[in-house]
């Protein structure tokens, strides 16, 4: 599956664990890391990572015109992924840094991991950032998830989470359930980070490059 | 079901060798870093943790292309200690593939630099690493110290004041060693451990004392950490990682398999 991967790179955080990940699983693969748009809408598959704080994050998107590429990008039906803050960066707004408009891909919102459960003293405290290894229970069929059983852990770190009922493939529960993986038409955007979620996150990767976006 | 516990080996490394020793039968290079880190990864490691005790800037810029070969196979989440100073050491660690940072004696020298770093590249990668000591007689409530120089000097620092200040700042985990544990193999300061992990809102890796799988298990329920580090457990072939995962689920703990 030799084809050109584009890993658009809007100055926030560390683009090289889903590089090498990429380069992996597809070694024959040409990896561009830009925010360069005509190379962007030239590759194959497009992937739009993200850390750090969704303040930045979209401000740097839209100061780079991040978003009016990712729009051509979903409108030529290119295959694109949307990693952690990626995929928060698709969502209609999001409540971190007093309220952020966000890209409106997916209507949805952006919530903190908050309330009696996650405050120090609780009986059954759970922490924030959610760090760690949680199950993905697959409430919906996607190519994405060719050969990877329903309830297979993958590696988070988010004190955000998605909250929406629509276009969920994979649910998690910390608290509460919540959005683990979006997809709609040409998109998916995934809350964990397949680059770090070992086995199981690499067959992620390389089902989404196998996948013509249909 | 539900975030698991995580496991978490632990390899000190001096101008790139991994030192304390590592006796697995079929790695080539006992010492090599990047094989340890690849079996272990391999056994189902849930991270693997780095620290960084060479004393030389050549050692250090080992350190950086050891991480880049290893970032390049291993596809869990790594995280270095030892030697983070400076924004910029924070930086080239990132570049070169490390997940997260453990910063520990620069934020005593300069609490601020912990604040600077969570907002510059997020508390998801800012990991505050504290070694305590027990200092209060038995007679007297609990009190643990902030000990520097490998448990020698003490800082007059509360352990837990601090790790809820260093937290507040913006650090997203906190690596808690017991200097009483550390090397005795008498198991983790559970006391230590289920008190700052009670006072904090982000997770606890407990560290420091392991001897056997026991200790791992009561590091999560009694000491209520959220993941355990280990060294020597691991390196000495005693136990694989595998062994200790399912001990720990025997246990009624969740783990990944």
């Amino acid at each position: 599956m030799s084809q050109s991967i584009a890993i658009i790179d809007y100055g926030m955080g560390n683009l090289h664990s889903v590089s090498s990940a990429v380069e992996h699983v597809c070694p024959d693969s040409e990896v561009i890391i830009t925010n360069d748009s005509t190379r962007i809408l030239a590759a194959d598959h497009v992937i739009l990572p993200g850390v750090g704080a969704i303040r930045d994050c979209m401000h740097e998107i839209r100061r780079l015109k991040v978003d009016k590429t990712v729009q051509q990008v979903i409108a030529q039906k290119q295959p694109l992924l949307g990693v952690c803050v990626g995929m928060q960066a698709l969502m209609t707004h999001s409540e971190e840094n007093s309220g952020i408009a966000c890209m409106d891909y997916f209507s949805g919102n952006v919530k903190l991991f908050q309330g009696e459960q996650f405050t120090p003293g609780h009986s059954d405290h759970l922490k924030v950032p959610h760090m760690g290894w949680n199950n993905v229970a697959q409430v919906a069929d996607h190519p994405v998830w060719e050969g990877i059983v329903s309830d297979t852990r993958f590696y988070f770190v988010h004190s955000f989470y998605v909250e929406t009922d629509d276009h969920v493939i994979g649910r998690c529960d910390y608290g509460a359930p919540f959005a683990a993986v979006l997809a709609k038409d040409n998109v998916v955007a995934v809350q964990f980070h397949p680059e770090k979620s070992h086995q199981p996150g690499l067959r992620l990767i390389r089902n989404f490059l196998n996948w013509n976006g249909q | 079901m539900g975030l698991a516990k995580r496991i978490i080996p632990c390899l000190d490394v001096d101008n790139g060798r991994v030192v304390k020793g590592v006796q697995f039968v079929d790695i080539r290079d006992a010492g090599d870093p990047v094989e340890v880190a690849k079996r272990y990864n391999e056994q189902g490691a849930d991270e693997i943790t780095f620290l960084d005790i060479s004393a030389t800037h050549q050692g250090r810029d080992t350190m950086v292309h050891m991480v880049e070969e290893i970032a390049k196979e291993i596809f869990i989440p790594l995280t270095v200690g030892g030697g983070i100073r400076k924004v910029e050491d924070i930086r080239t660690m990132l570049n070169a593939g490390a997940d997260k940072v453990g910063i520990n004696s620069a934020a005593i020298t300069n609490p601020e630099f912990v604040k600077e770093a969570a907002e510059k590249f997020g508390s998801q990668c800012i990991v505050i690493a504290i070694d305590a000591k027990k200092v209060s007689l038995e007679s007297e409530p609990n009190r643990w110290e902030i000990f520097t120089h490998g448990g020698r000097k003490p800082t007059g620092i509360d352990a837990v004041e601090w790790a809820i200040k260093m937290t507040q700042y913006g650090a997203g985990e906190v690596l808690l060693t017991s200097m009483d544990g550390d090397g005795t193999k008498a198991g983790y300061d559970l006391e230590l451990t289920r008190t700052i992990s009670e006072a904090v809102a982000v997770p606890v890796i407990a560290s420091g004392g392991v001897g056997n799988l026991q200790h791992l298990v009561d590091g999560v329920v009694k000491g209520q950490a959220d993941a355990v580090l280990a060294a020597s457990i691991f390196h000495f072939g005693e136990f694989s990682v595998p062994q200790a995962k399912a001990f720990m689920a025997e246990a009624g703990v969740e783990v990944r398999f």
